[in-house]
């Protein structure tokens, strides 16, 4: 074929960029190697795991805790070693890697695992004209997409979903699923015990109503037993505070009444001295482990509420013992084995209470961590598919871009679907100018909170600027003045209508991130109510979204967005991620073992990843 | 408080304590098979996730035999390694050339390392590397000799770089067994790929989205059988690849070539080939394009490492799935074409629709 030698010549001189080393970048990277790439410069952030070692095949055990980046370099270089490669240990949202630094670049590939990196990349690309090939993988899914700046959509050009909040009560009063559970005992209870004690927390704290604030029942007394503090803890939060709740009998008119539950009852003096004093049979050199001490060996099976509360008094005694210096300051990890444990069981425990369904700590633990499900094969099969992108994208071989889904069941005998790419989306606030809208009550709404639930988190912008006509009145970074920053300070703590440029309904903001060299306006619309449940934020951002189009699933039927839709059931909400959303949602796949609807949220690896509500509006879907 | 009511709510509390732990004892399903380690339950977290425990125990007892090393075996050996496999032994005695190295990342590229050592032996030890749960080794000998005694120490059996009488020896090999064991043949001429599988008869357990879990039954032609289907009854939709790929090993047969030995100097011959088959099988000739065959036969034995790359995918996916019986498998071709980026499942002879 006469097109090979092009294709070589064009690998051999090109320069490419990966961002991620993990599941799908230790693939990549090999791949790229293997195909004659010769100039390649690699971005992760993260250390190596134990859970990455059965997929992420550049590492070893030897490795874990070193710097992902790195490592995979070295690896490669062992069989390429005539080859250029650069490592960098770094975040990509670092300020060296400014847009000069992409323009260096002849192609960037992502194998990320976070929207907020995803979007940033995006946005960098677009500043300094590099195509971007991305991807993402979820279990037996993938996909992978061209993105190149006037040719195809932007990364960006569909909304991607936002992180679902639950509102505060249904965590602290009201739970109905497990993962409500999961996240009363992780962001209430386990951040109240173990984390920083300043930060705000709804768990009622007080062991009497109205008794004075100071009484804060999670104190441990001077003199008290570390046995007897635990328990005391048990009843207040299982016990007491449910019994609190029922009070309410507003509350319960429509719901089941929860049972409070006490330690006496649901943990035995003798069982717990079955086990005699915790801590003395966990080995010092290992991680401490409730479970392991208690002699419980099966994370997959569902323990009874007398084992929970075993585990958990257990767990909680040895965070005091074992790990003290870091009581105060920690944060829940999913790899932290105590801290999963404590979790688990505290939510099993009020599950319980609750009459929800227990569940395992292996299953508690995805939930918990946000675990995407990763496979080696689904990783190997993407990366091979970037890279014929990536040698279409140097080539220039645009006509030929295609993106591409790796199905679990086939369609139209097909497990491996390419299909055309979308053009971009005229109203996209990344890669067009389009303004967006701002509903928010400007008489009570704070400038830090826009700024840090929309433009931070909606609008992805790492330091962001903002103007009200040319009155700057804040802006983020280093190397501010003194009397700036402090200005700026006291801006934050200002309601919108009382800014020195008061914002009112009608006021148009100009925001503004220069490291991704993003520029955009907000249209601000005053509003005074905001329903709870569905807009917990008291705050609506619109403007982006793609209008909808018929949608057609595979089959050709026509279907309601709803109905592939998992977003009403608990713990599967887990298995969607941000990503890429809407493209996959057109081939709706059931996972196997948890019969779970995936839907399609595709993001490789196992970062900290929020729980997503599905947006109807985000279904689009373009006749094949 | 409501005293009756704190009452009432503890005896029922206490009901539903007893019945929990009862439940508990009895164990939850499963049978009474050995559990996980602690250290096998770590590893394989993630993949867990995706296809449960009990295919992790499967997994982790079958035993794989591959006959062929070359790019794409070697994908889906890291595949299965990584995955967990109870066993894998490598069966490729060829000496190590240069050109072994180009698509095969488990070869350094230094020849006091891999001079006069098989393709076997020197890609063995990365693969203990990868996961040292897993049982890796070499099987010396030539894969068109291999008897039943040797063949039924495995569960799955992947053969590739090898002569179509070789494979369909050791497909009629498995088939003549008592014990069940898969076959599949991999091939990869540089952008193109061809997966073969033949499961015989093959039940699992299937899941449609929406649909609740369903036991199906498959029954799998033998090699001989589904390359022996007239073209003419195939759909006429059926990928030009698989037609391609039957006069390319016809060709490679009749010359009596090695796998892969053809360049384009063989084109005109290949072409006469395909007008003869063609005609024997009443097909139009326009379903395999020349510009196809040159490319094939260009390719000699040329992978292409993306190809690779998504071929030992794919492959490690089926080999995962046949062995946990859970999901639907490839019956019982799969092709790829970088060309078009498509990767299509051919079912050959048709199974009737019911
Ligand atoms: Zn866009």
């Amino acid at each position: 074929m006469a097109s090979a030698a092009a294709s070589e010549e064009a690998v051999k001189a090109a320069k490419v960029l990966m961002v991620g080393a993990g599941g799908i970048g230790c693939e990549l990277l090999k791949t790229l190697a293997l195909s004659g790439f010769s100039d390649i410069h690699i971005i992760d952030l993260d250390t190596i795991e134990v859970s990455n070692l059965n997929r992420q095949f550049l590492f070893r055990k030897t490795h874990v805790g070193q710097s992902k980046a790195h490592v995979a370099r070295d690896a490669i270089l062992k069989f390429r070693p005539n080859i250029n490669i650069k490592s960098y240990h770094a975040n990509v949202k670092d300020s060296e890697f400014n847009v000069d630094f992409f323009k260096q670049f002849n192609v960037v590939m992502n194998g990320l695992d976070n929207l907020d990196a995803r979007r940033h990349v995006n946005r960098l690309c677009l500043a300094a004209e590099v195509p971007l090939v991305e991807s993402g993988t979820t279990g037996f899914l993938g996909q992978v997409t061209v993105h190149v700046k006037g040719k195809t959509e932007c990364y960006e050009c569909q909304a991607k979903p936002v992180p679902k909040s639950y509102p505060v009560c249904t965590i602290t009063s009201t739970p109905s699923k497990f993962v409500h559970c999961i996240v009363w005992a992780k962001d209430l209870l386990f951040a109240k015990l173990f984390g920083d004690k300043n930060q705000d927390n709804d768990l009622n704290v007080h062991s009497k109503d109205g008794s004075s604030s100071n009484s804060d029942v999670f104190k441990r007394d001077a003199d008290e037993d570390l046995d007897q503090y635990a328990r005391r803890i048990y009843d207040h939060v299982f016990g007491y505070n449910i019994e609190v709740a029922l009070e309410n009998e507003e509350t319960w008119k429509n719901r089941k009444r929860p049972t409070p539950i006490y330690s006496r009852e649901a943990l035995p003096e003798e069982a717990l001295k079955q086990n005699g004093t915790s801590g003395d049979c966990t080995k010092e050199h290992e991680e401490p482990s409730a479970m392991a001490s208690l002699g419980l060996t099966n994370p997959q099976e569902i323990w009874t509420l007398a084992d929970n509360s075993r585990v958990f008094v257990e767990a909680f005694k040895l965070f005091f013992q074992k790990r003290e210096k870091e009581v105060g300051n920690l944060i829940f990890d999913k790899d932290d084995q105590l801290a999963v444990e404590f979790v688990s069981t505290a939510a099993n425990i009020r599950a319980y209470s609750f009459g929800i369904p227990l569940h395992s700590l292996f299953e508690a633990k995805g939930v918990a961590g946000n675990i995407v499900h990763a496979v080696a094969t689904t990783n190997a099969i993407i990366a091979g598919l970037i890279v014929i992108e990536a040698i279409k994208v140097l080539r220039g071989d645009y006509k030929n871009y295609r993106m591409t889904f790796c199905l679990e069941h086939p369609t139209r005998k097909m497990l491996l679907m390419p299909v055309d790419p979308f053009e971009p989306n005229k109203s996209c606030y990344v890669c067009s100018e389009t303004p967006l809208l701002l509903d928010v009550n400007t008489k009570e709404t704070k400038l830090r909170e826009v700024i840090d639930k929309i433009i931070k988190s909606k609008l992805g912008m790492n330091l962001p600027l903002v103007m009200i006509g040319s009155t700057l009145v804040f802006e983020d970074g280093d190397g501010l003045e003194e009397d700036e920053a402090a200005n700026y300070a006291l801006n934050l703590d200002k309601v919108l209508a009382e800014l020195p440029a008061p914002v009112i309904n009608g006021t148009k903001l100009t925001v503004e991130d220069f490291q991704q060299e993003l520029s955009c306006s907000i249209n601000i619309k005053h509003r005074e109510e905001f329903d709870e449940e569905k807009e917990p934020e008291g705050m609506v951002l619109s403007g982006w979204s793609a209008p909808v189009e018929k949608q057609v699933n595979s089959n050709g039927a026509n279907k309601s967005a709803a109905s592939s839709s998992s977003a009403h059931d608990s713990v599967e909400d887990i298995s969607s991620k941000p990503g890429m959303k809407r493209k996959l949602d057109e081939i709706s796949e059931t996972k196997e073992n948890c019969g779970a609807s995936t839907s399609a949220q595709v993001v490789e690896d196992d970062d900290d990843l929020t729980m997503l509500d599905e947006d109807p509006k985000l279904k689009k879907k373009r006749s094949l | 408080m409501d005293l009756s009511k704190y009452v009432a709510n503890l005896i029922l509390f206490f009901r539903r304590l007893r019945i929990r732990a009862f439940r508990a004892m009895g164990g939850g399903g499963g049978g009474a098979e050995e559990e996980l380690t602690a250290q096998e339950t770590a590893l394989y977290d993630r993949q867990i996730r995706v296809w449960g425990v009990d295919a992790q125990k499967r997994l982790s007892k079958a035993h794989v035999l591959v006959c062929g090393v070359n790019g794409t075996t070697i994908e889906f050996c890291k595949n299965i390694v990584l995955a967990g496999v109870g066993s894998l032994s490598l069966m490729d005695d060829h000496v190590v050339t240069e050109d072994d190295l180009n698509s095969n990342f488990l070869i350094p590229h230094d020849e006091s390392i891999y001079g006069g050592r098989s393709r076997a032996d020197v890609c063995c030890q990365s693969l203990k590397d990868f996961n040292p749960m897993v049982r890796v080794d070499v099987a010396k000998g030539d894969p068109s000799l291999i008897d039943g005694e040797f063949i039924d120490k495995f569960d799955i059996i992947v053969v590739s770089c090898a002569s179509l009488k070789t494979k369909l020896f050791i497909n009629d090999n498995c088939r003549k067994r008592n014990k069940h064991i898969a076959f599949y043949s991999i091939e990869c001429k540089d952008s193109c790929g061809e997966i073969f599988v033949d499961l015989q008869n093959h039940s699992y357990v299937q899941k449609k989205p929406g649909g609740d879990p369903k036991q199906q039954e498959l029954a799998y032609p033998s090699l001989q059988e589904a390359i022996d289907v007239p073209w003419k009854s195939l759909p006429k939709k059926t990928t030009k690849l698989h037609f391609a790929m039957r006069v390319l090993e016809r060709y490679e047969l009749s010359e009596g070539r090695e796998p892969g030995e053809t360049s384009l100097s063989d084109l005109p011959a290949v072409l006469a080939l395909r007008k003869d088959m063609c005609d024997r099988m009443s097909l139009n000739e326009s379903q395999i394009p020349t510009a196809l065959l040159e490319r094939l036969v260009a390719a000699g034995k040329k992978e292409h490492p993306p190809v690779c790359a998504i071929l030992g995918g794919i492959l490690g996916q089926e080999v995962i799935k046949s062995i946990s019986c859970k999901g639907d498998p490839v019956k019982n071709f799969f092709y790829f074409d970088a060309a078009d980026g498509k990767g299509v499942m051919e079912d050959i002879p048709p199974t009737p629709a019911d």
